[in-house]
């Protein structure tokens, strides 16, 4: 992984997950009104139509809905890590709230360092954070 | 009321190839010139038309090109192959209500030899790519890959019903001479040693890469029955857009698996007298084999995490309950944003199909699941 690799486009909506996540933390937007969690981050609540938003720390556990093992044709950047995982990961808090993520064994590891054959749905797991650079820590998983 | 209201009159499409010569809009203006040669009419008669977001030839040009009389009529849908009936569907509202008179749809892509979509530097087309791009979700395959693993743990669905989809279309471009894979058979071990694209989904449960064009002509029921072609009425239209979905990363909600289908169905069938079970064919968005599965469900031909099994004892071959993409589909004719699904629908009903249904009255021809989608109901 290097700094040629994709980064999450930060834009207003985004910030504060990020700058929480530099911190260790896994925040959900939180609908200042009514409490409802949304995800992806947006600027209105689709339940009370409020404008004023929080953002709630999650415990950071969830379970794996589902994951995919992506093999080439892909971006470059993807391509050398080929084949590797991406699992889709429930929230404990919210289950209409799921993140896209990979799953590791330790923190700084490859996204292709666990065996796919070992993945299994519907386990829990455990958000971790790997530093990329000053603004952007990525959550990966871990297997509780 | 749009019901029988309009009805396509002709049908019009280039050859289809990985690679072919002519520019997307020399594609498209020579479909829809077919397509009215079809029809019986002028391209000076054409005061509408209607295409996809994504269509890279504009209403000006194509209609320079061809020679179209003064346009009143000119619209688009978005969510690419969300879009195909949606935009018959618009057409036929426009033709319906009189806006105009002789409406043309068409899609042209040269998407075998041009980039791959998903390709672009960073690729963020929807506030939804940030959160799922930078960790490798990249492709479509890759995101309707997950959907289709949660369906295989929720269901007990397997590898062998994705085959039975790609068998079973594969067998019906067989019989069709325009279909890219014409020539090409394939078994059900061609299927299992297939390369991974995105487990669980391989090579074969992806559509093809295509360059062509295809058109069709609308115009009302009354002036329909003057044309030379047996008219193929548009009974119903719908697009569907379920509250709190995305477009193909659709994960934020109660229950990612009832999709853009259920919706869209609903809409479709409360105008409609025909009901599923009275269906003898149709014409399912195949670009990934789950998708066909989940429309199954969607539309109505079985229940809930029936899909799978559905597609087992020939059910979805000529002679079974629901022959699907009897021109070969997405997967193996030719993958053009789902316009060949259309145009294969009015010929089912002409009568004219390589894989004719005996006395099918009315198809089905659905957009992509998975994205803010749409159907058509065509009957003769
Ligand atoms: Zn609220």
């Amino acid at each position: 992984m290097s700094s040629e690799m994709l980064l999450p486009a930060v834009g207003e909506n985004e910030a504060p997950f990020w700058e929480a996540a530099a911190k260790g933390e896994l925040r959900i937007q939180q609908c200042a009104g009514c409490e409802r969690l949304r995800f992806p981050p947006r600027p209105m609540c689709p339940r009370c139509q409020s404008t004023e938003s929080t953002w709630a720390l999650m415990s950071g556990g969830g379970t794996i809905y589902s994951f995919v093992v992506p093999h080439p044709p892909l971006l470059p950047q993807f391509n050398d890590l080929a084949p590797y995982n991406v699992i889709l990961v429930t929230l404990d808090e919210d289950p209409t709230i799921r993140l896209i993520g990979n799953l590791v064994d330790q923190v700084g590891d490859k996204i292709n360092a666990v065996d796919p054959s070992s993945i299994e749905l519907d386990k829990p797991v455990q958000v971790v954070f790997e530093q990329i650079n000053d603004d952007i820590h990525m959550p990966r998983w871990l297997r509780v | 009321m749009l019901k029988d209201a309009t009805a396509i009159v002709g049908i019009g499409e280039t050859p289809f190839a990985k690679g072919l010569e002519p520019s997307e809009c020399q594609l498209a203006s020579e479909a829809i010139v077919a397509a009215l040669a079809d029809a019986g009419l002028e391209p000076s008669d054409v005061d509408g038309m209607a295409s996809y977001t994504m269509e890279s030839t504009e209403e000006v040009e194509v209609a320079k090109n061809i020679g179209a009389g003064d346009l009143h009529f000119f619209g688009k849908v978005g969510y690419g192959g969300g879009g195909g009936p949606g935009v018959v569907g618009l057409l036929a509202m426009a033709v319906a209500t009189g806006r105009c008179n002789v409406g043309v749809a068409w899609r042209s892509r040269k998407r075998g030899s041009g980039q791959r979509p998903w390709a672009g530097a960073h690729a963020q087309v929807t506030p939804a790519s940030a959160w799922t791009r930078p960790w490798g979700l990249l492709r479509p395959v890759d995101e309707i890959g997950l959907l289709t693993r949660r369906y295989m743990h929720l269901y007990g669905a397997t590898r062998d019903h994705l085959a039975n989809v790609a068998l079973a279309v594969r067998k019906h471009a067989n019989n069709n001479p325009r279909a890219i894979m014409y020539e090409r058979t394939m078994t059900r071990e061609d299927y299992m040693k297939a390369r991974w694209i995105s487990e669980p989904l391989c090579l074969f449960d992806n559509c093809l890469e295509t360059d062509g064009a295809l058109a069709c002509v609308i115009v009302r029921a009354d002036r329909a029955r003057d044309c030379p072609h047996r008219p193929v009425y548009i009974h119903s239209a719908s697009q569907g857009l379920p509250s709190q979905s995305e477009v193909m990363t659709n994960y934020w909600n109660e229950d990612p698996m009832r999709g853009p289908a259920w919706t869209c169905a609903e809409g479709l069938y409360r105008s409609s007298d025909i009901k599923p079970e009275d269906i003898k064919v149709a014409q399912l968005y195949d670009a990934f084999t789950p998708l066909v599965l989940l429309s199954l469900e969607g539309y109505g031909f079985c229940k809930r995490g029936e899909g799978a099994e559905f597609t087992n004892d020939g059910n979805i071959s000529i002679g079974g309950r629901l022959p699907l993409n009897t021109s070969g589909g997405g997967l193996s004719e030719a993958y053009v944003h789902g316009f060949n699904l259309i145009n294969e629908g009015v010929r089912q009903m002409r009568g004219t199909s390589c894989n004719q249904v005996k006395d099918a009255d009315t198809c089905l021809v659905t957009a992509g699941e998975g994205v803010p989608t749409s159907a058509l109901l065509l009957r003769n």
